[in-house]
C-alpha cells in the first residue's frame, strides 16, 4: 500500500470555544472516492476545511501526501472546489478567466500563462461540458453551471486529489450528471476524491467509501449507508436540487 | 490645445493627470472586485494626516503622506484579515481620525489654509517638475505591478480561500494591494484631491463593467476611460477655467451616466427581441450514462 493521500489523526476544531470536531481520525488512500456525509451543522464541511488548512486545528494533526499540513507546499497536487462561487465578484469575470485561476498553483504568481496552461483550461472546460461558454460572464450562468465552472477550475491544475464541498447542493439534474461524469473521468485517471455531500444523487455509484459525521465525531466509516427510502443520511434535511436552471444573473448589469 | 505647449505648468498638469488616470483604475478594479470601493477614501484621509505632518516638519508633504497612507493601509488590511472589527467601523475610524489629524497638524504649521485646500481638492496646475517625477515613477510602478500580477491578484480578490488552497502568497498579495492603494491615493491627491480620490479609482471601473463581459476587458476599458477623463478634464479646466480635479471627476461620472443609459437601452431592446423569439433551452452538451 502506498502512503495515504490524506491522514487526519485525532483532530479537534473549535470556533469561539465551541467544539465543532472532536477527536476525528480519517485516512484516505490513493484512488479512493470518499464521501463525507452528515446533517447541516454536523461538522462535515469543517472537517474538509481543516484538511485544507482553512480552519486551524485545535488538536491533532493533518498529513497531506505524507507531509505535515503546516509544511505542505505542493498545493498543485490538490484541487479544491468550494461550495459556491466567492461572493467577492463585483467585477464581471468570464468562465475562462475563473478556470484559468486553477493554473496558478502550477505556474506561480509571476510566470505568464503558456500554451500548456491554455490547453489545460480548455480541457477542463470540455470535461465539465462548458467549452462553449468560456467567454461568457460567470454571473449569467445557472447555479449548476457555476458549480461546474468551479470543478473545471480545480481540474485545470491537473491535481491528484480533488476536495469538494457540497458540489451538488442546489444543482440542476443536467449539471449533476455532468458533474458525475467529470468526477468519474478524474477517478479513472487515477485521481483521489474527498467530497462533502448532503445527498449523493448521481454521484452514488462513484463513491467507494462513506464517512458519516454526527455531532462533531465520525459515527460511520465504510460502505455507503443504504437508507430506507430515497435518501437518508442521518438526520438530514432535504435540499432538493430541482429547477435551478434560471440564470443567477446577480451582477449581470 | 496651444495652451498646453505654451505653458509648461499646463503640460505637467496634463502628463500627471494622464499617468494617474491610467494607474488609478488599474488598481481600483481590484478594490471594486473585493467590494472595498471606498477604502481609497479612508486611506486618503490618513494621507492627509501625513500631509499635515509634512507641512509641520517642513518635509515633503507628498513623501510623508506616502508613509502615513502606507501605514494606514497596512493597519486596515490587518484588521480586515483578522476580522476583529467590521470593515466599515474600521473605515469610519480612519476617515475621521485621518481628517481631524490632518486639519489639526496643518493648523499648527505656518502653512496657509490654501495649502490644505490644495490637498483636499487637488491642485494639478501647481505640479512641479519634481512632483511630476514622483507621480511618473510611482504611477508606472503601480501600473506595471497591477498588470503583471493580474492573474494572481484576480484570484485573491475573486476567491481568497481558493487562492490560499492554491498555495498563493495571499497575505503578501493583500499587503501589496494595500500599499499600492496608499501610493495611488497619494499621487492622485495632487490631481483630484483627497475628497475625490476614490472617484478616479472606482468610477471608470463602474462605467466599464456596464458593457464588458470579463475581468481583463473591464480592466482595459476602465484604464481607457480613466485616461479619457483625465485628459479631457484637464483640457476642459484649461479652456473653461474650472477646477481641474472636479472637471476630471465630473467627466468620469458623466461617462458613467452616458454608458449606463446606453447599456440599459440595449438591454431593454434585447429583452424585447428575446421575448419575441422562442426561448432557447440549454443544449444537452454532456450526456452521461450512469453505470
Amino acid at each position: 500500500m502506498t502512503e495515504p493521500v490524506i491522514q487526519v489523526a485525532h483532530a479537534a476544531v473549535g470556533y469561539d470555544g465551541r467544539a465543532v470536531l472532536r477527536d476525528v481520525s480519517l485516512t484516505v488512500t490513493a484512488g479512493e472516492v470518499v464521501a463525507v456525509l452528515g446533517a447541516n451543522g454536523s461538522g462535515k464541511s469543517t472537517l474538509i476545511r481543516a484538511v485544507l488548512g482553512l480552519v486551524p486545528l485545535g488538536a491533532g494533526s493533518v498529513t497531506l501526501f505524507g507531509t505535515p499540513q503546516r509544511r505542505f507546499r505542493q498545493w498543485h497536487r490538490i484541487g479544491y472546489v468550494p461550495q459556491r462561487l466567492g461572493a467577492g465578484s463585483g467585477v464581471p469575470a468570464t468562465v475562462g478567466e475563473v478556470v484559468a485561476s486553477g493554473r496558478l498553483a502550477r505556474r506561480g504568481v509571476l510566470r505568464p500563462p503558456r500554451r500548456a496552461d491554455r490547453e489545460a483550461v480548455a480541457a477542463a472546460l470540455r470535461a465539465v461540458g462548458l467549452a462553449d461558454r468560456a467567454g461568457d460572464p460567470v454571473a449569467t450562468l445557472s447555479g449548476g453551471q457555476q458549480q461546474r465552472t468551479l470543478i473545471a477550475r480545480a481540474l485545470a491544475g491537473r491535481p491528484e486529489l480533488l476536495v469538494l464541498d457540497e458540489p451538488t447542493a442546489g444543482v440542476d439534474a443536467a449539471s449533476q450528471e455532468a458533474f458525475a461524469g467529470a468526477l468519474r473521468d478524474f477517478r479513472d485517471g487515477g485521481g483521489t476524491v474527498l467530497l462533502v455531500a448532503h445527498e449523493l444523487g448521481p454521484l452514488r455509484p462513484l463513491i467507494s467509501r462513506a464517512v458519516v459525521v454526527h455531532q462533531g465525531g465520525i459515527c460511520h466509516d465504510g460502505a455507503v449507508p443504504e437508507p430506507a427510502g430515497h435518501h437518508a443520511e442521518p438526520g438530514h434535511d432535504h435540499v432538493h436540487p430541482h429547477c435551478d436552471e434560471e440564470p443567477a444573473g446577480l451582477w449581470s448589469m | 490645445m496651444d495652451l498646453f505647449f505654451h505653458y509648461d505648468f499646463m503640460l505637467r498638469a496634463l502628463v500627471g493627470a494622464l499617468v494617474i488616470g491610467l494607474a488609478a483604475p488599474a488598481l481600483g478594479i481590484y478594490l471594486v472586485q473585493r467590494r472595498l470601493a471606498l477604502i481609497g477614501d479612508g486611506i486618503g484621509h490618513v494621507a492627509l494626516t501625513g500631509v499635515g505632518a509634512g507641512l509641520l516638519l517642513n518635509r515633503s508633504p507628498v513623501l510623508v503622506a506616502v508613509v502615513a497612507a502606507t501605514l494606514g493601509a497596512i493597519v486596515i488590511e490587518l484588521v480586515r484579515s483578522r476580522g476583529r472589527t467590521s470593515g466599515d467601523l474600521a473605515l469610519a475610524l480612519l476617515f475621521y481620525g485621518g481628517i481631524a489629524g490632518g486639519v489639526m497638524l496643518v493648523g499648527l504649521s505656518d502653512a496657509s489654509s490654501g495649502s490644505l485646500n490644495a490637498y483636499l481638492f487637488g491642485s494639478l496646475t501647481t505640479t512641479s517638475p519634481a512632483d511630476l517625477i514622483t507621480i511618473g515613477v510611482l504611477g508606472v510602478a503601480i501600473l506595471v505591478t497591477m498588470l503583471a500580477l493580474r492573474p494572481a491578484l484576480f484570484a485573491v480578490c475573486h476567491d481568497e480561500e481558493y487562492a490560499r488552497v492554491s498555495g498563493l502568497p495571499v497575505r503578501a498579495l493583500n499587503l501589496l494591494l494595500a500599499v499600492g492603494t496608499a501610493v495611488t491615493v497619494t499621487i492622485a491627491m495632487r490631481a483630484v484631491g483627497v475628497l475625490l480620490i476614490s472617484a478616479l479609482m472606482v468610477v471608470p471601473v463602474a462605467t466599464a463593467q456596464q458593457v464588458t463581459r470579463g475581468f481583463r476587458s473591464t480592466m482595459v476599458a476602465a484604464m481607457a476611460l480613466g485616461l479619457f477623463a483625465a485628459g479631457a478634464g484637464v483640457w476642459v479646466a484649461a479652456t473653461a477655467d474650472t477646477a481641474p480635479g472636479a472637471s476630471v471627476v465630473l467627466l468620469a461620472i458623466g461617462s458613467f451616466l452616458v454608458v449606463a443609459l446606453l447599456a440599459a437601452g440595449r438591454r431593454a431592446l434585447r429583452r424585447r427581441t428575446r421575448l419575441a423569439a422562442v426561448p432557447v433551452a440549454e443544449p444537452p452538451e454532456h450526456e452521461v450514462v450512469l453505470g
